[in-house]
This record gives C-alpha cells, sequence and structure tokens, in this order.
C-alpha cells in the first residue's frame, strides 16, 4: 500500500515527459488522453491512498533518497502522506482532473504543439504541486515550491507573443522569488538552529521545537515562512501579481491562481502549527495581514469591469480569509475553507471561462450580460458557486467561512466585524457580477449574440461536478451546533492538533451566522436589484475610480521600487559601467598605447642619440654605483 | 709623476672622444674619436700598471706584479687595428654607395 505514495506524483511526471517531448508529434486528442489520464490516475491513487489514512491512520514517511548528505546535515527525498497531504492530495489531482479534461475542449482552437506544451505545463505543474504536499520536510517543500512558481510563470505567458502577458509572467514571478527568499531563509534558520528540517518523527522539527527555540527563533522563522506564504498565496504587500497572472488561460488561473498553488501558502502555515502556536506575534501578524488583505481586495473587486480580475481579486481575499483563520488559530477551519474555495472558485473560473469561450475571448462584463438564456448550465453552475462563496447556507462556502469568522470572533470581535463587512462584500461583487453578466439584455455586438453557445460537454460537466461539490462539499464540516459532527476537524485532528479551542456559547454563535448570512443576503438583493437592469457601463468616477484602479497599489509599486531601481540600473549602466569598468579597461589599453608612442620617439635612427642614451646610462649607472656600492645591494638582494 | 695627471688626461682624451662621437656627423671623424677612447683606455691601463710594477719592483727585482694591465694594452691595441681595419673598409663601401660618409644619412634604414 505505502508502495502508492511514489505513484501519486509519478503519473504527472510522465504524463509531462511524454506530453513535453513528443508534443510535436503527437495528435492532439493523445495529448490531451495522456495529460488528463495521468491525473486521472493520480487522482486514483489519491483516494486509495486517502481512505487507507482515514482507516488506519497516517502512512509512515517513504524515504526514496538521500538527497542532501553534508556531515551532520542529512535531508532525505521523502514522502509522507498524513491526514492533512492526504487531502490535499485529493484536492489537487480532484480539481486538477476535471480543470484538465475542461482544458482539452477550452484549449482545442490551438495548435497541436502549443496544446502539447500546454498540458506538458500543467502536468509539470500538478507533478510540482504534489512534490509540495506529499514533502516529509522543508527542502521537498521548497522543491515543489519552486516548480509552482516555475510553471505559474510559464502558463501565465503561455500565449508568448503578447509582450504584456510576458511582462505578467515575470511579475508573478519575480513577486514570488521575494517570497520565496523568506521561505529560504527560513529553512536555513531551521537548519542552523535544529540541524534538521524532517517535520515529524522524534528528530523532527516539531518535537523539538518547543525544547532547542527560542522564542526569537520562533518568532523569527515563523514570520519569514509567512514571507514565503505571503509571495505564493498573494497576500498584502505581495499580492499584486495575482490578478495580473490572469493573463494565462482560464483553465490556468482556475488551477493554478485559485484552487492549488495560491493554498501552498495556508498549506505550509497549517503544516508548521506546531510552530505558529508557539508564536502570538507571528499569528497575530498572519491574522492581521490575512483580515486587511481580505477586505482590501474585495473592495477593489466591487469596480472590477474584467471578469476574471473580479474572480483573481475575489480569490485574494479569500486567501485573506484563510490566513484569518490561521491567525487566530482554527486551522482546520482555514483548510475547510481551502478546500471548499476550490470547488467553488474552480467552479467560477470554469464557469468564467465558458463564458469568455462563448463570447469568443471578450472579458469584459459591460459587454456581455442576459447570457442566462444562451447558456444555462454555465448559468446555473455559476449562480451555485456564486451563492456557495457569498456564504448563504448549506452551501459549502457558508461552513468553512462561518467557522474561521466564528474563530476569529473568540479572538477578537474587531476581526469578526471586518471578517463579516468583507463576508458583505464579498456577496454584492460576486453577484454584480453575476447580475451584469448573466441578467438583463445582451450588450455585445450583434455578431457575438449570433454566436453565442454553450460550451461542449468536456467544459460542461467539470462545471457540473464542480457545483455539485460546491453545494455538498460543506457538509463534512457542519458544526456541531447544526447538528454535525465536523468530520473533517476529526480527520484532521492528529496533524493539527495544537488548535486552540475557543469556546463561544451556541446562542452567540447561532447570532454571529444570523448576521452574517443576513448580510450577504441583503448584500445579495441589494446588488441583483442594481445591476440587472441597469449595469454601470461608464467609468467609475470619485471613490469608485480609486478602486476601479486598485487603489492605485501597482503605480505606487511602480514609483516606489520599479522606478527607483530601474533608475539605480541606468546609474549603474551608464556611469559604473561605462565610465567605472569600461573606463579602467579601456584607459589600460590607452595609457599602453599612448606610452608605447611616446617610447617609439626614442628608437629615432639618430646614432647619436643612442649614442647620448649610452653614456648618459652609464653616467647614471655610475653615479648609483658610487653611492655606496646601491646597485651591488640590489643584485646581492636579488639573487641570494 | 703623481698618478693623478694621467688620470687627468685620460679623461680629457675620453671625454673629447665621447663629445666626438656625439656632436660629429663624419663618420671617419667618429671613428677617430672612438680610438681616442680607446687609447685614453690604453693609457690608463699603463700608468696604473707601472704605478702598481713600481712598488713591487722596489721590494722583489724578480716581482711581475702589475705587468698584466700593459699586456692587456697590447691586445687591445691589435684588436684596435684589426677593427680599423674593418671599420675603415665599411666607412669606405659607404662613400662608394652613398657618396657620403655622414653618419646620419643611413638612417633611412628606419622606414
Amino acid at each position: 500500500m505505502s508502495k502508492l505514495v511514489y505513484l501519486v506524483p509519478l503519473f504527472p511526471l510522465i504524463g509531462f515527459l511524454i506530453n513535453g517531448l513528443g508534443r510535436k508529434s503527437l495528435s492532439k486528442s493523445a495529448i490531451g488522453v495522456i495529460g488528463s489520464g495521468a491525473i486521472l490516475a493520480s487522482f486514483v491513487t489519491s483516494l486509495v491512498l486517502f481512505f487507507e489514512v482515514k482507516n488506519h491512520g497516517a502512512i509512515p514517511v517513504q524515504q526514496l533518497f538521500t538527497f542532501i548528505d553534508v556531515q551532520t546535515l542529512k535531508i532525505a527525498f521523502a514522502f509522507q502522506v498524513d491526514q492533512l497531504s492526504s487531502l490535499f492530495l485529493l484536492i489537487i489531482t480532484g480539481i486538477g482532473f476535471l480543470i484538465h479534461l475542461y482544458s482539452t475542449a477550452y484549449m482545442n482552437n490551438e495548435e497541436p504543439q502549443h496544446y502539447g506544451r500546454y498540458f506538458a505545463y500543467l502536468n509539470l505543474f500538478v507533478f510540482s504541486m504534489l512534490l509540495l504536499v506529499l514533502g516529509a520536510n522543508y527542502v521537498i517543500m521548497f522543491i515543489g515550491w519552486e516548480g509552482v512558481g516555475l510553471c505559474s510563470y510559464l502558463l501565465i505567458g503561455y500565449w508568448f507573443k503578447n509582450d504584456s502577458y510576458n511582462y505578467a509572467a515575470k511579475k508573478a514571478f519575480v513577486m514570488n522569488r521575494i517570497g520565496d527568499l523568506g521561505f529560504l531563509l527560513a529553512i536555513f534558520w531551521i537548519i542552523v538552529r535544529l540541524g534538521t528540517v524532517e517535520y515529524g518523527g522524534v528528530d523532527g522539527v516539531f518535537a523539538n521545537a518547543a525544547a532547542k527555540l527560542s522564542s526569537f527563533d520562533v518568532t523569527l522563522i515563523t514570520i519569514l515562512l509567512f514571507v514565503g506564504a505571503m509571495g505564493k498565496s498573494a497576500q498584502i504587500p505581495l499580492y499584486t501579481w495575482l490578478p495580473d497572472a490572469m493573463a494565462g488561460p482560464t483553465p490556468v488561473s482556475a488551477l493554478i491562481h485559485a484552487a492549488t498553488m495560491v493554498t501552498a501558502g495556508i498549506y505550509m502555515i497549517a503544516r508548521s502549527n506546531v510552530l505558529y502556536s508557539m508564536s502570538h506575534i507571528a499569528m497575530n501578524l498572519v491574522a492581521i495581514i490575512g483580515l486587511v488583505t481580505a477586505l482590501f481586495a474585495a473592495t477593489i473587486a466591487i469596480k472590477q469591469n474584467d471578469i476574471k480580475k473580479v474572480l483573481a481579486y475575489s480569490t485574494v481575499s479569500q486567501l485573506g480569509y484563510m490566513f484569518l483563520g490561521l491567525g487566530v488559530g482554527a486551522y482546520t477551519g482555514s483548510v475547510f475553507h481551502v478546500m471548499t474555495h476550490a470547488f467553488f472558485k474552480a467552479l467560477l473560473f470554469l464557469g468564467a471561462g465558458s463564458v469568455i469561450h462563448a463570447m469568443h475571448h471578450e472579458q469584459d462584463i459591460r459587454n456581455m450580460g442576459g447570457l442566462k438564456k444562451k447558456l444555462p448550465i454555465t448559468h446555473i453552475t455559476f449562480l451555485l458557486g456564486c451563492l456557495a462563496i457569498a456564504g448563504i447556507p448549506p452551501f459549502s462556502g457558508f461552513f468553512s467561512k462561518d467557522e474561521i469568522l466564528a474563530a476569529a470572533y473568540a479572538h477578537s470581535p474587531i476581526y469578526w466585524g471586518v471578517g463579516v463587512a468583507t463576508a458583505g462584500l464579498t456577496a454584492f461583487y460576486m453577484f454584480r457580477l453575476y447580475a451584469t453578466t448573466f441578467l438583463g439584455t445582451f450588450r455585445g455586438t450583434h455578431d457575438q449574440e449570433h454566436h453565442l453557445h454553450e460550451s461542449p460537454a468536456a467544459m460542461t460537466v467539470p462545471l457540473i461536478i464542480l457545483a455539485a461539490l460546491s453545494v455538498l462539499g460543506g457538509f463534512i464540516g457542519v458544526p456541531e451546533i447544526l447538528g454535525g459532527h465536523h468530520e473533517l476537524h476529526h480527520f484532521l485532528a492528529p496533524v493539527l492538533t495544537t488548535e486552540k479551542h475557543h469556546e463561544i456559547e451556541h446562542g452567540t454563535e447561532f447570532m454571529l451566522m444570523g448576521v452574517s448570512v443576513a448580510l450577504a443576503a441583503i448584500a445579495i438583493a441589494v446588488a441583483i436589484l442594481k445591476y440587472s437592469k441597469k449595469p454601470e457601463l461608464q467609468d467609475a468616477t470619485g471613490f469608485g475610480k480609486l478602486l476601479a484602479n486598485k487603489w492605485y497599489i501597482d503605480e505606487l509599486y511602480d514609483m516606489v521600487v520599479v522606478k527607483p531601481l530601474n533608475a539605480i540600473a541606468v546609474f549603474f549602466k551608464n556611469i559604473i559601467e561605462k565610465s567605472g569598468i569600461d573606463g579602467l579597461v579601456n584607459g589600460v589599453g590607452k595609457f599602453v598605447n599612448y606610452s608605447s608612442r611616446q617610447l617609439r620617439l626614442l628608437q629615432s635612427g639618430q646614432v647619436n642619440a643612442y649614442v647620448l642614451m649610452m653614456v648618459l646610462s652609464i653616467v647614471v649607472m655610475l653615479l648609483i654605483w658610487l653611492q655606496e656600492g646601491v646597485i651591488f645591494r640590489v643584485f646581492a638582494k636579488l639573487f641570494y | 709623476m703623481p698618478i693623478q695627471y694621467y688620470i687627468y688626461l685620460a679623461l680629457a682624451l675620453f671625454s673629447i672622444g665621447v663629445i666626438g662621437v656625439l656632436v660629429r656627423k663624419n663618420a671617419i671623424i667618429v671613428f677617430m674619436c672612438i680610438e681616442l677612447m680607446l687609447n685614453a683606455v690604453n693609457l690608463l691601463l699603463v700608468a696604473f700598471s707601472k704605478m702598481h710594477h713600481g712598488v713591487a719592483f722596489a721590494i722583489d727585482k724578480a716581482s711581475t706584479v702589475g705587468i698584466d694591465g700593459q699586456l692587456f694594452v697590447f691586445f687591445i691595441m691589435v684588436v684596435a687595428a684589426a677593427e680599423v681595419s674593418v671599420g675603415l673598409a665599411i666607412i669606405v663601401m659607404m662613400y662608394r654607395n652613398t657618396h657620403s660618409v655622414d653618419v646620419n644619412f643611413l638612417n633611412r634604414l628606419k622606414n
């Protein structure tokens, strides 16, 4: 049974190699079958492993080989399947498979060679993500971490002929690298202090953290790890790459920039929960950053008109929620939200992809409207996704969001207040998007209207499955006050043992739920009434303009970071490089040239001049010799 | 007679030779100046040799100390004679080819 662990990442790797190497010779259908089949095989294996873990507990660490062996430091290339990673395996391979399936239809207009490249990248991404989740130590996680960053870069810039897409890809990569540096430093610090990077076991990081690490060490490590999570999971201040990452194909946005990769930060912190629980400073930092990001991104999403940008900011906002959950100690709640968010956000992105497909790559919602009748399946599934993210019971988002909000309330009512306000905003902008896109009348060109069509089955089937998951997914985590057992909580309990249990009275909890649901319902009603008949077609003004321009954060970064860096680069190029280094090199050449030209004049061909020089030299030498035999002493020093 | 007089004379001859080599352009004059320098050295050799030999001779009539300097002078004179013949031959050839004995005339080899 334990041998199966290797197979999970092996299938996508093989798929990547076949599709990557054979992209010019394989037919499109073969590429699609191999790409999706690899992930399906991986998913089936993950299911087997999941039930193994569920019934018999965590599978022992599987060591493949020793990866690094330097003196006392030994880092094994080892896989670990416990409750947390088996859950992530299911999310990654399950949703990954649906998105691969969807991609076979969505990307069908691509040339075979690029089609193969697309699936190769996608498989490589899944492989890296599985490595990240399966790794039994921080170094393996880091390898996967870098791998997903690379794939994200490659897929954002998939249409590499468009310069702005390449720019977005580079932006994502650089932003992620900033975070990765934090992660790397954290790993180094752990190695220096503990001499190991294994998670579990008697020699592992978690077992020894309390005994061997000072509170300063713990705080530093956790904050550095969180910097890594900020980059990967798009939190303030490193979030700006995620909205730009929408340059990639829509299924990529669904898989990488909504469902899986961006939740790597959550996984990492949940995995390190032992360390985080030891540092109040880091926990508070995580909670505050998460909360601010959630609110901030939600405000921006209200005024975006690009269907994918709204979803992107919504993703940033929901990730903020998850970090809030982590920060207040609701690790299970966060992981739960990762799962439900993966369902409904993948659904929403794929629904958006279906709309974009039908609209012939039109992404501006102001040119849509009234798509309800033309795209019935997309419409229904999208609506379900919106309801799920808005937190309407009994859809999945309600349970996970509510769990986080309850934990936030127990921590501080202010956190709860901001969280609920964000939930209201979320419901509002999602239904603004829904109403503008699907309700009202069609506002696009006549040509587009003529070509409107429901997407093929390869696209609608994943939508339906994801919609079902979005609706039902929450029931594995029904809280006790609603008569449930919270199976997820019990399942994850062995890994997330340090979770704090804040007891809130049942009356209060019902009240909190009621407030958030009521607020969401009001926001939905307002949004539908406001935007179904009269969507805002003009550019926003006043405060709305500030939101539409994303609080000018990109411009701010441009001014504070990019421009000064460019200025420094120009300075180095023009002054240091050209005048300094080039000047030095050229100066040596010029000096030799000049001095040799001057010395050449001595060889005039005038015999008299030669003789004069000879005589003068002899006279000088004699004079020196007379000075107490200086020459003799010089030679004596040279030869003895 | 004190040795200094010989040294001054040799110095004067040598300096005249050097200056002649430096400033004159006529190859024959330059040649003569070289001979002058050689002979200044010869004069010195003989003078010092005689000085050393005189001291040793007063002690021991059979002493040969210092006479090697005089022997060297003969060598130098022989070599100089050979050199003169070669040098004059060159000058003659030079005159035949260029109708000039100017030492600077031949620096056209430079380019």
